[in-house]
């Protein structure tokens, strides 16, 4: 098993490497000085200020300091448009929010999604079955973007009873819209994957026997169909990360909840590629280290992975 | 033997039998799924109207209509008499006309990535699944490193870098469209390559690439066939969701997303037909598609027979 995840890490971290590298000669490459904007400034200022940012350093140079700042200490350098901040200091400032109603959604794709999806299978063919395929349908349609200003409609504007926006600390009210916006089609495609893995297991040899031999329905579900009727939930879970880390963009943006994507899409128009390149290796990062887990996860609880 | 000579004669004297193809097994258990048809009725009627939209708007989509201009809560209500059939956006631009213009925008850029990753991904993953040991290894693995990086930032970085233009949101969204096609292609032919056709093709000295292109492609269509058309709708919401953010196609021309989000910022103003006409074509295409793909699945994969 450690051999496994240290193979895996292995793997890993040139990944991260090659992003990295990606991103900077991205960057690298843009047109343009990030100080392009200030017109008439003297050619020694403009000097100073590309010394004080370290780009008058031949290319070898820069990205060798950037990536060592970046494992050493994790600074991810400075802003080119906010001057007195610099891109830690945005994202302490932005990911506390991200996280918290990243979590949320989370946690209720999850379990609601699974829930959904296993008592479609174990109640196949009746209504409850029926409901559940209607919204994993229903909600193919509605990614995070279309429904977020659907639910505003309703809950903010006719119905009044939740803000439309902001953040305010934290408050359940305010996190309630957005958690709802950024889970819904990642519950529903859970509840699908769930329902059909959970169909199968239950059509199989081995669930009958358990019948058979006189085990309680409650049982034979939980004891014996569950785990593996799950681990198709669990390979999900990756792709899943990736589409909350990104669907977060949105909710920052529709909501106003200052999380990290706010400052990612501000920074996008602004052309401040010191905060863009932060953010998208910060969250390259995330993805690549949560991929990780999940794979040591479904191998730790699938008997069949050999590693 | 005389008897077997005018059994033949009786043979060549009648109708030919018709063979059922695959493809015809296939189109008439498509067509026996009712949800499969409506959905392709709906795709056929939007694609008409992306089509048929320009020649039958009584306005321009560029062209502001100045009498709603400053008054678009009352003037630019969705009406017959003024032309503005579905009322106009928050600068008095005539929305049917936009709607059509987004309508084509996103419709094409479904199709269009729909048709990088059918061609790139196949023949990657082809590739690797015919060739197998180190080369199958190296090229999978980079799929999953690929797959691995959180794109959507990949492709906004490189939208910003490279300027937003149509060109660049087809060369972004080729770049990721593909790689789940090649795991798709690479698994099938893992299948085929054991087939005694493709040993005998082997057997009798046909070039690797040929056996490729001649024996296994023609036969990974049908799963290929399924996954486009699930692939086209995911290449829709992609262009919306960075069109949303307005970062992707720029003014004048516009897509579902960007429109979606025009009329999500004008919500409050009780102008409520600029966010449901976009939203409402969306909405069902994205369905036609889900449903169709479903009908194709249904219709083409061996698995259910």
């Amino acid at each position: 098993m450690s051999v496994y995840i240290l193979k895996r890490l292995l793997v890993a971290i040139p990944v991260l490497l090659i992003l990295i590298v990606f991103t900077f000669v991205l960057m690298y490459a843009a047109p343009g000085s990030p100080f392009a904007s200030e017109r008439g400034v003297p050619p020694a200022v403009l000097a100073n200020l590309q010394a004080q940012y370290g780009l008058d350093q031949p290319f070898h140079m820069q990205i060798w300091r950037y990536i060592v700042a970046l494992v050493t200490e994790f600074d991810f350098g400075p802003s080119f448009i906010y001057r007195d901040q610099d891109v830690n200091s945005l994202i302490a400032q932005g990911f506390p929010v991200t996280l918290t109603y990243g979590f949320w959604s989370f946690l209720v794709a999850v379990i609601v999604g699974g829930a959904l999806g296993i008592l479609a299978a174990v109640r196949h063919n009746t209504w409850l079955d029926y409901l559940a395929v209607g919204i994993s349908i229903g909600a193919q349609v509605l990614p995070n973007f279309v429904l977020a200003p659907i639910l505003v409609l309703t809950f903010t504007l006719w119905l009044g009873w939740l803000p439309g926006g902001g953040w305010q600390g934290g408050q359940w009210q305010f996190v309630i819209l957005p958690v709802i916006a950024l889970s819904t089609s990642y519950m529903a495609s859970i509840a699908r994957i769930a329902r059909a893995s959970m169909l199968e297991v239950l059509t199989s040899n081995y669930i009958r026997t358990a019948r058979a031999k006189g085990l309680s329905a409650r049982r034979v579900i939980l004891r014996h169909a569950l785990k593996p009727a799950l681990l198709p939930v669990i390979s999900y879970l990756g792709p899943a990360f990736v589409g909350m880390i990104t669907g977060s963009v949105v909710i920052d943006i529709y909501f106003s909840t200052g999380g990290i994507g706010q400052f990612f899409v501000a920074s996008a128009l602004n052309r401040d590629y010191g905060v863009m390149m932060g953010i998208t290796i910060l969250l390259g990062a995330l993805t690549i280290f949560f991929n990780l887990l999940v794979d040591v996860l479904y191998a730790w609880i699938d008997p069949k992975i050999r590693y | 033997m005389f008897a077997t000579k005018s059994v033949a004669d009786d043979l060549a004297g009648s109708a030919p039998i018709k063979g059922r193809s695959l493809w015809a097994d296939a189109r008439a258990r498509f067509f026996r799924n009712r949800a499969a048809v409506a959905g392709l009725i709906v795709l056929i009627a939007v694609a008409a109207f992306a089509v048929i939209g320009p020649f039958i708007a009584p306005w321009n989509n560029e062209d502001i209509d100045w009498n709603v201009l400053g008054n678009v809560a009352e003037g630019g209500r969705p009406s017959l008499e003024t032309g503005h059939w579905f009322g106009t956006d928050a600068l008095g631009r005539d929305l049917f006309a936009r709607t059509v213009q987004g309508t084509q925008i996103s419709l094409l850029v479904g199709i269009v990535g729909a048709l990088i990753s059918v061609i790139v991904g196949t023949l990657y993953g082809a590739v690797a699944g015919y060739f197998g040991g180190r080369i199958d290894n190296v090229m999978m693995r980079i799929v999953d490193v690929l797959m691995s990086i959180p794109y959507m930032f990949v492709l906004i970085l490189l939208l910003v870098v490279f300027g937003r233009s149509l060109f660049m949101l087809f060369v972004g969204i080729g770049l990721i469209s593909w790689l789940d096609m090649a795991r798709i292609a690479r698994g099938q032919t893992l299948t085929l390559k054991g087939k005694a056709y493709i040993e005998a093709a082997r057997a009798t000295g046909v070039r690797p690439f040929t056996i490729i292109l001649r024996h296994i492609i023609p036969n990974l269509l049908g799963v290929v066939i399924v996954y486009a058309t699930l692939l086209v709708p995911s290449m829709i919401i992609y262009e919306s969701f960075i069109s949303f953010l307005g970062l992707g196609v720029q003014e004048p021309l516009t897509s579902w997303g960007a429109l979606i989000n025009d009329g999500a910022a004008e919500m409050t103003n009780g102008t409520l037909w600029m966010l449901t006409w976009p939203l409402f074509f969306f909405v069902i295409t994205l369905f036609g598609f889900f449903f169709v793909g479903d009908g194709l699945r249904d219709a083409l994969d061996p698995k259910d027979r």
